[in-house]
């Protein structure tokens, strides 16, 4: 006892501290939120504020003002209004795309590959996630490109690829989220109990009606899961389609083009991208396929 | 079982074959490309040369750029392992209101689209700061990359303490050691791999990030990825950007490699 109350009256602090876990809470809390809060969420709001500002016709500065003049030229000019929803299509296919590939894939790994095999399996799948995101940008760029690898390789057969264009950005993109799709895709076949699998055999059901009935009803969630970061990475992205769209353009690129020559517009075009991802998000929320993230 | 045909069986090996097919050819592409004699890349190769390797070793831009990827790496990672360690501790040991929000907030800067991060971190640099005469510079991007990274510290170290025995800090305290000593002694040794593989993730994200730093980066001042994006609009050395990005490819393995060996002491650990 007495060793105790010696120590507490060498660390006064500390005694202090383990009496008042609020004050202990806000010591944790206090730098970390001042910096989220402080710096991103005023930018964030400050970015807001903008969206209603002018730009100065004699200075080209930015300056205050009240007028949802940029809001209206986002929402009624035809150039923006056709980028958001080439944009919304385009995460909508790389989400698509993902899933037709991230089924079978997870399938095979799952049921069919051998333990060995699912390993490497999965390391493979996983390993191009560290590769780089540029890197595998010009790689797409090198296949697709006029004298490129895919030009190359369907020349026997008298096929030519489509060019640098929505479809060749929409493969990037793929290229690039895929692992965010197959990964919880294959986790969750795999947690399938076999017996599952066994009393669907067992009452006569061939294997793409046990994949068709069993299989994705039960995997939703997991495609859901993977979806948000294929779909909402693919929504904010447009280096993809600076380097393998040709002309193509998407919600990012107008904004990235704006920010300098007109920052108002540029944040009332940054609210679209933001709006479709916490949209798609609360949807997500709502099936309950958020919490196995 | 899954009960398949053959027929079934081939379609499905095919589909993964292809898979990876899609997934390695592009980067095989690109590695050889960096032995590319020619200028410009393309396929076949025209002639082999390890010209432009030895272009890159020496050329002073790449040098810088790989410089200042690793100091904004670092520099991120101090600012967001301790954010995300403190949030962490939060989380793990109380309950108290708002809590869901601060969870969002702390995943917020990277589930938002890396564009609008960017436009909004620009957007206060130059409209907000510049004007009353304080200018960010280069630790804007530190800044921003930090933003980004904490969740990655968080997530790990969370994941760590929530499987942690809390008696042992009790125990710690009960036996004299103040907060400080409990963590030094106790709690730190407990969730040190964690903390390494998290700092280890934001760093592999901070030096990958590409779309960020475009916006946050001061003029004149490349990261690698600002690099390799600058030079792939030119044509005149495109074949250097595949040297420079080979190496990107072969340094990843770097964390690979050390996030299997945390991975396995996390294991012995438990």
């Amino acid at each position: 006892m007495s060793d105790t109350s010696m120590s507490r009256q060498r660390r006064p602090i500390s005694s202090y501290l383990l009496r008042r876990p609020k004050v202990r809470l806000l010591g944790l809390l206090a730098l970390p939120m001042t910096w989220i809060v402080g710096v991103y969420i005023l930018s964030l709001f400050l970015l807001l504020v903008t969206a209603f500002w002018n730009v100065d016709p004699f200075t080209s500065l930015v300056s205050p003002a009240f007028n949802l003049e940029n809001f209206r030229l986002i929402f009624t000019n035809s150039a923006y209004i056709a980028t958001s929803i080439r944009t919304l299509f385009i995460a909508l296919a790389v989400t698509t795309v993902c899933v037709v590939f991230a089924v079978p894939l997870g399938i095979f790994m799952a049921k069919i590959a051998s333990p060995r095999l699912r390993n490497a399996l999965a390391v493979a799948i996983t390993l191009p996630l560290w590769a780089g995101y540029l890197v595998k940008v010009i790689a797409m760029r090198l296949v697709f490109t006029e004298e490129g690898f895919f030009n190359w390789l369907m020349a026997p057969l008298g096929i030519r690829g489509p060019g640098f264009s929505i479809p060749i950005v929409i493969l990037t993109l793929t290229y690039l989220w895929f692992p965010y799709m197959a990964l919880p895709v294959y986790t969750a076949i795999r947690q399938i109990p076999p017996i599952l699998f066994d009393a669907s055999s067992d009452m006569g059901a061939k294997g793409f009606v046990t994949v068709y009935r069993v299989v994705l009803p039960l995997i939703v969630p997991a495609i859901i899961a993977g979806s948000v970061f294929t779909f909402s990475l693919s929504l904010g992205d447009y280096l993809a389609a600076r380097f393998t769209g040709g002309s193509t353009q998407m919600i990012g690129s107008i904004i990235a083009a704006n920010i300098n020559l007109n920052p108002p517009v540029a944040a009332a075009y940054s609210m679209v991208p933001i709006t479709f991802v916490v949209i798609y998000l609360m949807v997500a929320r709502r099936t309950g396929s958020l919490e196995r993230m | 079982m899954l009960r398949l045909s053959r027929t079934a069986r081939l379609m499905l090996i095919s589909v993964v074959c292809l898979i990876l097919l899609f997934m390695y050819v592009p980067l095989f592409v690109l590695i050889l490309n960096s032995f590319n004699e020619s200028q410009i890349s393309g396929w076949p190769i025209r002639g082999f040369s390890t010209k432009w390797w030895e272009f890159a070793r020496t050329y002073k831009p790449i040098r810088d750029a790989l410089l200042n990827s690793v100091l904004v790496a670092s520099g991120s990672v101090i600012i967001a392992s301790i954010l995300g360690t403190l949030v962490a501790f939060a989380m793990k040991g109380f309950t108290f209101f708002g809590k869901g929000t601060v969870n969002i907030l702390v995943v917020l800067p990277i589930a938002l689209p890396g564009v609008v991060t960017g436009v909004a971190f620009s957007n206060t640099y130059s409209n907000f700061l510049s004007p009353t005469g304080f200018n960010i510079g280069y630790f804007g991007m530190i800044v921003a990359h930090a933003t980004f990274c904490i969740v990655m510290v968080f997530n790990n170290v969370f994941a760590r303490l929530r499987r942690m025995n809390p008696n042992l800090q009790e125990a710690s305290a009960d036996l004299g050691a103040g907060l400080w000593q409990t963590f030094r002694l106790v709690t730190f040794p407990q969730f040190r791999t964690s903390f390494a593989a998290g700092a280890l993730l934001a760093f592999a994200l901070s030096f990958d990030e590409v779309v960020v730093t475009i916006f946050t980066a001061p003029p004149g001042i490349d990261t690698l990825p600002l690099w390799i994006l600058k030079e792939v609009g030119r044509p005149n050395q495109a074949s250097v950007v595949n040297v420079v990005a080979t190496v990107v490819i072969v340094l990843s393995l770097v964390p690979v490699y050390i996030s299997q060996r945390l991975a396995r002491a996390q294991e012995n650990e438990n």
